[in-house]
This record gives structure tokens, sequence and C-alpha cells, in this order.
């Protein structure tokens, strides 16, 4: 296996430290949204979008392209920005993040945004729909992949283990499923609400391959998802991250999982998100 | 034409016009969750096996299976019991399929309370009132074998979500094989000037009893079927209203959210006339037989039949 250098990745941290300023000043502007699990999975749509997925912004319905479902809908606004900028829509749109008439609702709708393949928000339910762009794809004979983007506490619904069996029943080794396991939910911890113990293990018994990574680090993102399959086996990437990743003030706080932020946070925040850290 | 050439079950008039459709259109694809025998998409699977995709017991995925399907340009039909799509699966073909518009049609069986001895948990008297409000859902309730297939053609042709009931027992065929079905739009199968029954679903069958019945008293009854139950036929209905001045509605279903509600509202906005609705009275029914369950709970002839003479006794 070829494993990517550290070097590859200076520019894609780069990348990923301007998403999360752009994030938390499009949360700042609407005086909504999830700052939390939004800033634990950008490494994770960095790697996805600048270096993983078959895409082309220029031709958003591109049949051939591979195919993005965010399951834990509540992340859109990593999600818009990511897409902005990899060029889908203007970052200046992004200003209008949940005002009326916008095409960036509060959490994600294919009818509005480019670049979305699905709308989510229900959790659940993107595990299924990921299963059957799967399967379409193989009964079309085509060879796009499909990923899929969980949250942790997203697990406790039963649909999603629903979806693991058909998976692995239809053998879809063109399937990617990734959970962002930043180990929070809305009332507190996971471990508290519900916990998902011997979490690979479920599904590996689920018949998946499931490998456990570092989420923040964009070279193990990387090659975690371009690791060769196994036929016939779906994929599993359990991502451990940090909820709030990046502002000291808001990593690990339950607090930071839906809360505005204010102008003096905002300030704050920037103020820590200025360089690359190693 | 014998007796038992002309009784069929929608079911099966479903699972055979499928069987057609599969040979027209490579593109349809049957999702099933372990009721195949029972809904008739087993017709479909015997002849096409690559294109009947098994989910197992798990509604709330085949839902969420057949949108991503629909994404990747198939055009999935689902099925399963009513009442399971229109409750267990309710917020699956809301979110992954309505909201989005997909193109995902979902056939709801054992509609109505005729769920062979099954009992409330296999009845479905609330499918209708939960997809008749939902935005971008089309709802068709056809009323026999002939209809049912004509419904279920015209809905995979649809590009959008349709919601389609079907029912389980065999029951005679009223429509004309040359019956033309058309989404949104209701049938007047007999102009009257006293009174207009207005039906969707089997319960036409009933209804057409009632007129019988009503002639013999002398009293003229106007029939409007209405096989779509969205996009309503609000004109149909006003007209059929304006042309009798009396109304009751008939449905294998309750009346709160079902026709009768459609009926009433449409005519309180255009042309307030008296009206009745016959269905389900906001209550659940049970497991027995089904001449006894329809006299039970009132969807009979005799009971359509009174209704009219009421309403008729309020103009």
């Amino acid at each position: 296996m070829i494993r990517n250098s550290v070097q590859d990745f200076e520019g894609l941290k780069r990348k990923a430290l301007q998403i999360r300023r752009t994030v938390l000043q499009t949360l700042h502007k609407s005086q909504a949204g999830h700052p939390g699990g939004s800033l634990s999975a950008v490494e994770i749509l960095v790697a996805l979008y600048y270096r993983v997925l078959r895409i082309d912004p220029d031709r958003p319905e591109w049949e051939e392209r591979d195919r993005f479902v965010l399951s834990k809908g509540h992340a859109a606004p990593v999600y818009y920005v990511t897409l902005a900028r990899r060029g889908y829509f203007s970052e200046s749109e992004l200003a209008t993040y949940d005002t009326i008439n916008s095409r960036l609702q509060g959490h994600p709708d294919m009818r509005k945004t480019p670049g979305v393949d699905m709308s989510s928000g229900s959790l659940g339910q993107g595990l299924s729909v990921a299963v059957g762009l799967a399967l379409g794809a193989k009964l079309a004979g085509r060879d796009s992949q499909t990923y899929c983007l969980l949250g942790d506490g997203e697990c406790q619904e039963g649909q999603v283990w629903e979806a693991a069996m058909s998976a692995s029943k239809f053998a879809l080794d063109n399937l990617t499923a990734i959970v962002d396991w930043n180990e929070l939910q809305l009332m507190g911890t996971l471990a508290d609400t519900m916990p998902l113990p011997s979490f690979s293990e479920t599904w590996r018994s689920f018949g998946w391959e499931a490998a456990e990574i570092d989420g923040h680090d964009l070279a193990a993102i990387v090659d975690a998802l371009q690791a060769p399959r196994k036929a016939g086996v779906p994929r599993v990437v359990l991502a451990h991250t940090i909820k709030g990743k990046g502002v000291s003030f808001m990593e690990n706080k339950v607090e930071w999982h839906a809360r505005p932020v204010s102008s003096h946070e905002l300030q704050e925040a920037l103020a820590e998100l200025t360089e690359v850290q190693s | 034409m014998t007796e038992a050439q002309e009784m069929m079950s929608s079911r099966e008039a479903f699972g055979q016009e499928l069987r057609a459709l599969g040979h027209e259109n490579p593109k349809l694809l049957v999702l099933d969750a372990d009721l195949g025998t029972s809904t008739k998409t087993s017709i479909f699977a015997a002849q096409f096996p690559d294109r009947f995709i098994q989910l197992g017991i798990a509604e709330q995925n085949m839902i969420g299976v057949a949108a991503g399907l629909a994404l990747a340009g198939w055009t999935p039909v689902t099925s399963t019991f009513a009442c399971f799509a229109s409750k267990r699966a309710l917020d699956q073909i809301r979110t992954s399929v309505a909201q989005p518009c997909l193109n995902v049609k979902v056939v709801g069986a054992y509609s109505g309370i005729l769920a062979g001895k099954t009992g409330i948990t296999h009845q479905s008297v609330e499918d209708v009132a939960i997809f008749r409000a939902m935005p971008h859902m089309t709802v068709l309730s056809p009323s026999d074998a002939v209809e049912t297939r004509a419904a279920v053609r015209a809905a995979v042709n649809h590009r959008g979500p349709v919601y389609i009931r079907t029912t389980r027992d065999p029951m005679r065929i009223v429509m004309d094989p040359n019956h033309k079905f058309e989404i949104g739009k209701a049938v007047l199968l007999r102009e009257g000037s006293d009174v207009a029954l207005i039906t969707t679903g089997w319960m036409l069958l009933p209804a057409l009893d009632a007129v019988a019945v009503l002639e013999a008293e002398g009293i003229r009854p106007a029939v409007l079927h209405v096989p779509t139950i969205k996009p309503f036929d609000e004109e149909a209905v006003e007209a059929v209203a304006r042309s009798t001045g009396a109304v009751v509605t008939v449905e294998d279903h309750s009346i709160i959210g079902g026709l009768g509600s459609a009926v009433a509202e449409t005519l309180s906005e255009r042309f307030p006339t008296i009206m009745r609705r016959v269905g389900m009275c906001d209550c659940y029914a049970e497991s027995a037989p089904n001449e006894d369950l329809l006299t039970k709970y009132g969807l009979t002839a005799d009971n359509i039949a009174a209704t009219a003479r009421a309403v008729l006794a309020c103009k």
C-alpha cells in the first residue's frame, strides 16, 4: 500500500484551517447551526472533496461522479463551506445561510444547493440511501463510489443497522461509511446517553470491514478511504474526532452541539485559528 | 363472462401490471420487505428475479434504499402493507422521498379494514390522511382490478413520488376494460339530480349497489368516483355538488382526513353543500370475517343508502 507522505498534506491542512474559520463566521452570522459537529468533520470533508471523490464541480449532475450523503445533516455549515470552496457556488452565498429564500438551508436540501447529492436532516436515514446509490451503480454497471458520513450518536438509530445488514447482503464494495466518532451528542456524552459497546466489532459482525483512525489526520483519512478493497465487503471508517475541534473553548464541550457564536467568541476562535498545527 | 372471470383482487391486478411493466421498462425495480406473496410483487419476482430486491423485514431501510436507487436513475416500486408504509416508514417516505421529490412508488397493500382477519395492527384507516397531507405526494386509491392496473401503470410512468392503495380480496370488476385512468381526474360514472355519492377505492362497489336501492325508491343519485385523492379533482366535486345539492362520501378509511375531508374542504370553499361521510368513524376495527366487519362498521350498500336518505331529508 502506498502511504501518503506528510508533505502532501500541508496544502490540505491550510484548507482545513480556512474552512474552520469560514464555518465559524457563517455560524456567527446566522446565530444558529451546529458548531461542534461541524468542526469535528472538517478534515473528513476536506479529504473527501479534495482527494477522494471523483467529482467535477462544474458538472454537479455528472452521472459518473462519486456520491456523498451527509447523513448527519446538522453538519450542513461545514458541508456548505467545503462545497463553496470547491467551486460548486460562490463563497459570498454563504452569507445567506439560513436566511429567507436562501439555497443554503439549515439542513442539506438537494433541490436547492448545487453539489448536494441527497437531502438529509432526520438522523439514521442516509446510510440506507447510500446503500441504494451503491446498489444502483452496481446494477447499472457504473464504477462510481458512494460515501456516507454519519454521526456516532446517529448510530443509535435502528435504521442504520437495517442499512448495514443490507449493504453486506448486496456485497457493496463500492460503499464506504464514515463515522464522525466525537463521543458527544446533544444531551451529553455518548457513553451516558446510549453507549455503543464494541463499536467496530459491531460493524464487523454485520459483515463490514472496519478501520479506526484519527479523524483529524488528513493522511490517515485519505489512506483509510483509498486502501485496497476486499471484494464484496462494504467498508466503514470509524474516525475518532474531537467535537468543536480547533477552538479551545469549544473542544469536547457538549454545550457547543448547537449554540450561537457571539462576536466575542468569534474573535477569540479566529485568533486561535491562524496557523496550521503540525 | 362467468362469475369467476369477473372477480379479481386489486393486489393481483397490481402484481400482473408490474410484470407487464417489467417487460416494457428496463429501469423498473421492485423492492420488498418480506411480504411479496401477500402484496403480489411475487408475480414480478418470478419473472424478473434480478430486478426484485428483497430487503427483509425492514421497511425503513427499504424506503431509503429506494430513494438511493431513484437517485441512481432507477424507478423503484416499494410495497408493504398500507399500515406499515404509512406509519413504520413514514419519516423515511417524508424525508428521503417526498421532500427531495424522488421517483419512488409506495404501494400500500391490505388498505382499509379488509386485511384477512389480521385485525387492527394490519388494517389501515389513516394512510390516505397521512399521505394527502404530505407535499409532493400523489395519492391513488383505485377501485377494482381494471382501475388498479391502469393506476399502477400511470404511477410508474409519472415522475415523482406516488402512494397507491391496493386491497386484499377478490372483488367484482365494474370498470370497462377500456376505462381511461388519468392521475388527478375523477370519473362521473352516473349522472343524477338528487344526491351525489362520491367514492374512492373499492367502496365504489357498495355505492353502485346503493344506487340500485335508491333508484327503486325513486331517488336519482349521481356517482362520482375519485381514484386520485391527490391532486384532488375539485372541479368535478364542485360540479356534482352543484347538480345534486347533497353529497355522501364513501371510503374504506377514517372519515377524518380522507376523501370525506377532501370533499368537505373543497365544497366549504367553493360551493357549500350539505353532506355526510360514510367511512370509519374515528375508531379502529377488529379481526373478523369481511361481511361481519363491513356490517358492524357501516361500509355497506345499506348504510350508504340510509345515509343518502338522511342527507336528502336535510335538503
